[in-house]
């Protein structure tokens, strides 16, 4: 039989990469590059959405109307969390999950390559479409990034562009974790058994399961809106026997497990990183992997907890109450797994560490206002203030972010073979720490007190706090553009690194050179048990 | 011709056609946009979106006959044939969270949103003030009893012809399988032929099924929620069914043409599953929305 396929590309043992732009990034199926690419287009979208988040703080440095219209501020507000979540923290946790996942099991690359390429290029076409609703009539969508009918069916011609950027999105998320999936399940090397895998890549083992469990309830969410603006269907239409409420519960039964996708592989990233720096083994290795399945489980029986004062049956409430309080448990397991970890440990504090710490402190913060929130008579008290913006901030910010930048310190040296300046890297961990403080913690002072989210002006009480938050704010952002100085630095140059770079981490990835070659772990064979970090084998 | 060892993995290179997808998808959902946009004021012709289907349709004859050319050259050992099988599995499962959705849009309305229009509970207040006098009977086309009175399609008459089509479907694509596995050539496609003209039946009735429910039940998309839940259901099916004919289609040309052996025929099976997916999300629709 005849066919086109050259001794070239079936031999696995050479290092060459392609050459050209086009061969090398944008026909890739190699799981670093493509890896690779996710990061850097979540930076992109970072500092994009970062820079509409500057709007927003701008504006509410003081009380009025001083830079933007209303309507734009809106739009501000949504495309920013939109940008975040499905631009920024999600596509980074996939970059490294295409970098990291088949090295530390073994794998020579991802399961299914063409698909890895085909998830990563739909979003940068995705969020074309997303980002060229500013330039359409009627504007950018402005009625929140939960898209609540019949507010966001009122937005012009932009809810068809933003459905079909969600669905592109969700194709390239639901097929990103077919792959993950796969890999895990089916790519590891034959020794490598479940329970010798780093926690990063069991908590990526259940985030995969959650994006295909509630990727295409969002989808179907999302189609309902576009039938109901475009083709007269009354699923969100109480005149037509439908409810809007509705809409809410679709939604949050995608968008709650979505908050677990956003932390659960910060959780494995962090299990990863203090074990190193402590010196010590993973405190509650199994218990780890239980409480992050459990977590995942719980996630998609609390969803109402979001539509508390929305109207529910009191039945509802009481259940969606005491369940979501349960999340509690499992998340303690963690964070006490990870002071155990540190307990006695002969501690050092690089910038991946200090990351780390600040994670697990600042996480708890928004833990524990999650549990304040959780109980729904109080609820009707924080629902759509800035409490609830301070919560989530919390953990998102110095939890997922601190944890993507967290595992870009520590694994930059494998990608590029150079070590980061760990001066500059302290400063922009100082520098974060203190302002992302001094930016979300007095908005959980102006919630209490009253004010609403999303609303570009404020009474005058809420002046001061509003003003530290916006300095605090002004300053993250700066502190993240110096962290992206740090990296164009770190990619240009800087001390050599060893293969181990960081003494005693354990982990097959600190087994190959730095910078790590184009093609590793070739041949199906067994790998050296006693670098791994976990299982029975020492 | 390079044949691929047990302990290698075989990672193609050059993935031309991701890219053209991309492409395809982009500007199909951009001449969507601008043709449903247009509905609004002049409904114009979506040439953008005809030409991103022709791209994604030539994507799908490049992408899988790559594939197929590399799965004919033996390019595939038992560990790739694993990953098909789990991205397949989970692919599934993936489209059936997606029917979940609008199943549970359904169970939904049907189960709370509908009674609560008619004070069910706490709501009294909402029925008379707001929707007095109506009856919170299923079907619905909801309190403003929209686009007016209409009639459903009776269960017992059409849609269950065709959940005996497509259970019947089930069965021959077994046949047609256990043939294959006997290396019967001549039967599989036999059976094949006859799984493909079930499915085409089945859509046939479907489409005869909407003609009379438009024509002469005054039934339509805009009948309320008993409209919206019954058409975006039954469509997406319908939908679902054209693909898996079309899948079926590719197999049987394949199977005439020589691929596919007693024990290597992954695509073979692929489609198989797929279609005893949309058999199952009938049986759902069978019983939630044409019987109860």
């Amino acid at each position: 039989m005849s066919h086109d396929i050259t001794h070239d590309e079936l031999s696995h043992d050479h290092d060459h990469k392609p050459k050209g732009f086009v061969n090398r990034w944008l026909l890739t199926t190699n799981h670093k590059d493509i890896g690779t690419m996710y990061l850097v287009f979540a930076l992109a979208m970072f500092i994009l959405g970062g820079s509409m988040a500057m709007v927003i703080r701008l504006e509410l440095f003081q009380p009025g109307l001083q830079f933007v219209e209303p309507f734009f501020f809106n739009q501000m507000t949504t495309m920013h969390a939109l940008f975040m979540i499905f631009g920024a923290v999600m596509p980074a946790f996939v970059g490294l999950a295409n970098w990291m996942i088949p090295i530390m099991i073994g794998a020579p690359d991802m399961a299914l390559p063409r698909l890895n390429n085909f998830s990563f290029w739909l979003l940068p076409f995705a969020f074309v479409l997303l980002a060229a609703t500013f330039f359409i009539p009627g504007g950018a969508p402005a009625g929140g990034w939960t898209m609540y009918p019949p507010l966001v069916l009122q937005g012009g011609q932009n809810v068809a562009f933003l459905v079909f950027a969600v669905h592109l999105m969700g194709i390239s998320s639901i097929l990103g974790a077919i792959n993950i999936i796969a890999t895990i399940v089916n790519m590891r090397a034959p020794n490598v058994g479940y329970l010798n895998m780093p926690m990063f890549v069991w908590t990526w083992l259940i985030t995969a399961f959650l994006l295909i469990l509630v990727m295409p309830v969002l989808a179907g969410a999302v189609t309902m809106l576009l039938t109901d603006r475009y083709f007269g269907t009354s699923f969100f239409n109480a005149a037509g026997g439908g409810d809007p409420v509705m809409f809410q519960h679709i939604f949050w039964f995608f968008g709650h497990p979505e908050v677990y996708i956003m932390i659960l592989p910060s959780f494995g990233i962090v299990s990863e990183i203090i074990p190193t720096f402590a010196r010590k083994r993973l405190f509650g290795y199994v218990s780890m992997v239980y409480a992050t399945a459990a977590i995942a489980f719980l996630s998609f029986i609390v969803w109402a907890h979001h539509m508390f004062s929305v109207g529910m049956p009191l039945g509802g409430q009481l259940y969606f109450m005491y369940a979501t309080m349960l999340i509690a448990v499992p998340t303690g397991v963690k964070v006490f797994n990870w002071l155990a970890t540190m307990w006695r440990g002969a501690m050092t504090f690089e910038t991946p560490m200090l990351f780390s710490i600040a994670f697990v402190a600042l996480f708890t913060v928004g833990g524990f206002s999650g549990v304040m929130m959780a109980l729904a008579p109080v609820d009707l008290q924080y629902h759509d203030t800035y409490f609830i913006v301070a919560h989530f901030h919390y953990v998102l910010v110095p939890g997922s972010v601190f944890a993507i930048i967290a595992a870009a310190y520590y694994w930059l040296p494998k990608w590029t073979g150079h070590m980061y300046n760990e001066r500059l890297g302290k400063i922009h961990f100082w520098w974060s720490a203190i302002s992302v403080n001094v930016l979300f913690f007095p908005q959980h002072f102006l919630g209490l007190a009253g004010m609403p989210r999303r609303i570009p002006d404020y009474s005058t009480q809420f002046a001061e706090f509003n003003m530290w938050s916006s300095i605090g704010g002004f300053a993250f952002g700066l502190a993240q553009v110096f962290f992206v100085y740090i990296v164009i630095k770190t990619v240009r140059g800087g001390q050599k690194a060893t293969a181990q770079v960081w003494d005693e981490a354990k982990g097959l990835e600190w087994t190959i050179p730095s910078p790590a070659p184009h093609h590793t772990f070739d041949d199906y064979k067994p790998v050296d048990l006693s670098k791994m970090a976990h299982g029975d084998n020492h | 011709m390079t044949e691929i060892s047990e302990n290698q993995y075989y990672v193609p290179h050059k993935a031309k056609w991701p890219i053209v997808a991309c492409v395809g998808l982009f500007i199909t959902v951009i001449g969507a946009s601008l043709k449903f946009n247009s509905l609004d004021l002049e409904p114009t012709t979506p040439w953008l979106m005809y030409l991103g289907f022709a791209i994604l349709i030539v994507m799908f004859f490049g992408w899988f006959g790559e594939v197929i050319k590399e799965s004919e050259a033996k390019l595939y050992n038992k560990h790739v044939d694993a990953s098909f099988r789990a991205g397949m599995i989970w692919f599934i499962f993936s489209e059936v969270m997606f029917f979940a959705a609008f199943f549970g849009a359904l169970f939904y309305a049907r189960t709370f949103a509908v009674p609560w229009l008619g004070g069910e509970g706490t709501n009294l207040a909402t029925n008379v003030q707001l929707w007095s006098g109506y009856e919170p009977v299923w079907p619905t086309n909801g309190p403003a009893d929209l686009n007016g009175r209409f009639e459903t399609i009776s269960a017992f008459a059409l849609p269950l012809v065709n959940t005996l089509l497509l259970l019947t479907s089930s069965v021959t694509i077994t046949i047609a399988h256990h043939a294959l596995l006997a290396n019967d050539r001549k039967k599989t496609i036999i059976w094949m032929i006859a799984t493909v003209l079930l499915g085409a039946t089945f859509l046939f009735y479907q489409v005869e099924e909407y003609i009379e429910a438009y024509q002469h039940l005054n039934l339509t998309l805009e009948s309320g929620i008993y409209g919206a839940t019954f058409f975006m259901l039954t469509g997406f099916h319908g939908l679902h069914v054209t693909l898996g004919t079309i899948m079926l289609i590719v197999i049987t040309i394949r199977l005439i043409k020589g691929h596919f052996k007693a024990d290597n025929h992954f695509g073979f099976e692929a489609v198989a599953w797929y279609w005893h997916f949309v058999d199952v999300v009938w049986l759902g629709l069978f019983i939630f929305v044409y019987v109860l």
